[in-house]
């Protein structure tokens, strides 16, 4: 009967299984949900859908699914500012139709149905949201905007109780896929946290071995793995330029991370690794390591983890002189592969989301000098960062 | 017999879907959300609305799943061979029940909590896949199986710590509790402190919610915060001037003692005071 959902939901990567599906079912052969679509999309949740990150994407395919909407892509869902609504409003009405809609119920109900004007436009126009910017030619047409015309006649909400639930989209900022958010960057600590406590060394566990050694009648001694973690982690933050914007996120999380870890040192640079790098920021030029000293001083073991946005000029990698902050002798990918060729789990966290690293072609550049170890700065990038520094 | 919410706890209406799915199809039902949401405090008064015993399994990162099983005290019988006492011809003398075996056992079929199982060991819940699907599991020692005489409702929180295994996830409804909003919140409050007078509750409300909003938090304040705060505010009196006062120069709330759980936060807040007093002169 909803096969079709079944299926779609595993398309957009909900991983629901013939399991849990069949429990729908039953759940719905048992009247759990009668005719109403609200308790349906409720039992639907509840049933299909095991953990919050899904439940957003869960809630576009079920809008999608049911209700004939147009699948929201990430482009059409940005937000239009209210400027920009002010600013049209302000060339296509005259004041005398300005009084009108004053009459008519005010300014913010006419912006809310501008607002959803905009959006429909821009979903069957499929343009993306350039046109809004330029504005050069009004997308309503006076006619449109006429007080009696359509936009502002029909105001009453579509918003049916039913409807709003999963258009809502509340859980947008629990999908894992998103940037780190402040409620995200908890979770992530978790994971690093997880990613702390392995490749620990075993020590004897002395109530196991009682209880094993009077279970069996010998001395039978039982092992467990410590309880402290012996990762080593050596971390480079790129600060300054670009990274301005990102770099609180980072900072947050790290500081964070740096009881979890026995061993963490940082560092920063900028751009790219070269000869030297520093500890604190407002004395970079002064205060430096060279970076031939970390290499000496940190054994291969420790993990190594890269955070920076890989955004700048291919110049400051790949040729000598290329920084844009001193001249350096040898250029930044020689400084890069003499890390890797010491540190041999490696990977670069980078803030920016993952489908804009191929406008910056040093990012690309970086990518490939990592072996292609770059992940972004996501719940799902930290996990899969963290599985590669945990390879063997 | 369906659940409704209980004159103490508001549900929303898809907790109530997911609450009742889970008694129908007698599945477990795992609720995640805030800390701070009542996830625990819904097993208790699923209890009390269906009006049936509580059994409650507090999860320690120590716990194993066997404990919930049963427990073979093997050192107790080896010293009591050693004393020659006559109770150690019956295993059974030292087989103490766990919480599982009793939720089992029970003539009425009791809701089992099984309270924050993400604290445990990463294994834990795929230690009880079988017991929590099938309801039934065999002592070895007496060669016995325990079974179901009725499913129990078995409610199961977790705090996000640690991620649940596939497996574990396949055979229960899931339930996210999101943060209430403000008219779902002014509910939770009339249900807690009936009578409460309106523009109280309001004006706590804007405080409680713009101290949430406040960016860089370690810790939000959630629900149980927000009634602490409220039953302070009772109990000193303040007057409602006193929360009506938008003076910048007071941004810390007044009592934020039972807001603010964490020096940082507190720091924080002191700071954007002092701030704000800067500018202000």
């Amino acid at each position: 009967m909803f096969n079709n959902f079944f299926l779609e939901l595993r398309d957009s990567k909900v991983p629901v299984t013939l399991k849990e599906y069949l429990m729908l079912l039953e759940a719905m052969r048992e009247g759990l949900a009668d005719y109403r679509i609200d308790d349906f999309y409720y039992l639907a949740r509840a049933a299909l859908v095991k953990d919050e990150k899904y439940l957003d994407r869960f809630d576009q395919v079920f809008g999608k699914c049911f209700k004939g909407l147009e699948y929201v892509t990430d482009e059409a869902n940005a937000e239009i500012p209210e400027e920009w609504l002010k600013i049209l409003a302000d060339k296509l009405l005259t004041d005398e139709e300005k009084a009108k809609i004053e009459s008519l119920g005010g300014w913010e109900e006419l912006m809310e149905t501008l607002k959803k004007l905009l959006e429909e436009q821009q979903k069957r126009h499929q343009g993306g949201s350039k046109w809004i910017g330029t504005g050069g030619t009004s997308p309503f047409g006076t006619g449109g905007y006429n007080p009696e015309g359509v936009a502002i006649g029909q105001k009453e909400h579509r918003q049916g109780k039913a409807v709003k639930v999963w258009e809502k989209r509340e859980y947008k900022n629990l999908d894992d896929s998103v940037e780190l958010g402040t409620r995200n960057i908890k979770i992530a600590l978790r994971r690093l946290r997880r990613f702390a406590r392995e490749g620990a060394e075993e020590e004897l566990d002395l109530d196991d071995t009682i209880r094993s050694t009077a279970h069996q009648g010998y001395l039978d001694i039982k092992m467990v793995p410590e309880r402290h973690n012996k990762i080593k982690v050596l971390l480079f933050f790129d600060v300054g330029g670009s990274m301005d914007g990102h770099i609180k996120a980072c900072e947050e999380l790290f500081s964070a991370t740096s009881t979890e870890f026995k061993h963490m040192e940082y560092f920063y640079f900028h751009n790219c690794m070269y000869e030297k790098v520093w500890k604190d920021n407002r004395r970079r030029h002064t205060q430096t390591i060279p970076t031939y000293e970390i290499m000496h001083k940190y054994p291969s073991d420790y993990k190594v983890i890269f955070v920076g946005d890989a955004s700048m000029s291919p110049y400051e990698i790949v040729y000598p002189g290329g920084s844009v902050e001193h001249w350096n002798e040898e250029a930044g990918d020689v400084w890069m592969n003499r890390m890797l060729s010491v540190y041999e789990h490696a990977v670069w966290l980078n803030p920016v989301p993952e489908q804009h690293w191929h406008y910056s072609p040093s990012t690309d550049v970086l990518k490939q000098l990592m072996s292609e170890r770059m992940y972004p700065l996501t719940l799902g990038g930290i996990d899969h960062a963290m599985r590669e520094l945990n390879r063997r | 017999m369906k659940f409704t919410g209980t004159d103490n706890y508001v549900a929303t209406e898809d907790l109530m879907v997911a609450v009742n799915a889970a008694i129908a199809l007698e599945r477990p039902l795992l609720i995640k959300g805030e800390p701070g949401t009542g996830k625990t405090v819904l097993a208790y008064e699923v209890a009390k609305a269906l009006d049936k015993n509580l059994i409650e399994w507090h999860i320690k990162s120590t716990t194993k799943a066997q404990q919930g099983l049963y427990e073979y005290d093997a050192v107790s019988r080896l010293r009591d061979s050693q004393l020659g006492d006559e109770k150690v011809h019956d295993i059974r003398n030292y087989i103490s029940k766990g919480k599982m075996w009793e939720a089992f056992t029970a003539d009425v079929a009791p809701v089992l909590l099984i309270d924050e199982v993400d604290k445990a060991d990463i294994e834990f819940p795929n230690d009880l896949l079988l017991e929590l699907d099938r309801m039934e599991f065999f002592v070895y020692e007496t060669r016995e199986t325990i079974k179901a005489k009725h499913r129990p409702l078995v409610i199961i929180t977790s705090n996000n710590e640690k991620e649940l295994p596939d497996a574990f996830l396949r055979r229960c409804f899931f339930h996210y509790i999101k943060f209430p909003d403000v008219a779902t919140m002014e509910d939770i409050i009339e249900v807690h402190y009936p009578g409460l007078q309106r523009d109280l509750v309001r004006e706590a409300l804007n405080i409680f919610f713009e101290v949430r909003d406040v960016p860089g938090m370690k810790k939000k304040p959630s629900t149980s915060e927000l009634l602490d705060w409220l039953k302070l505010l009772m109990i000193e009196d303040l007057p409602l001037e006193i929360l009506r006062e938008r003076d910048p120069k007071k941004l810390i709330p007044p009592l934020h003692g039972a807001l603010l759980k964490n020096e940082q936060d507190v720091h924080l807040f002191e700071k954007l005071a002092f701030m704000s007093r800067r500018e202000g002169n």
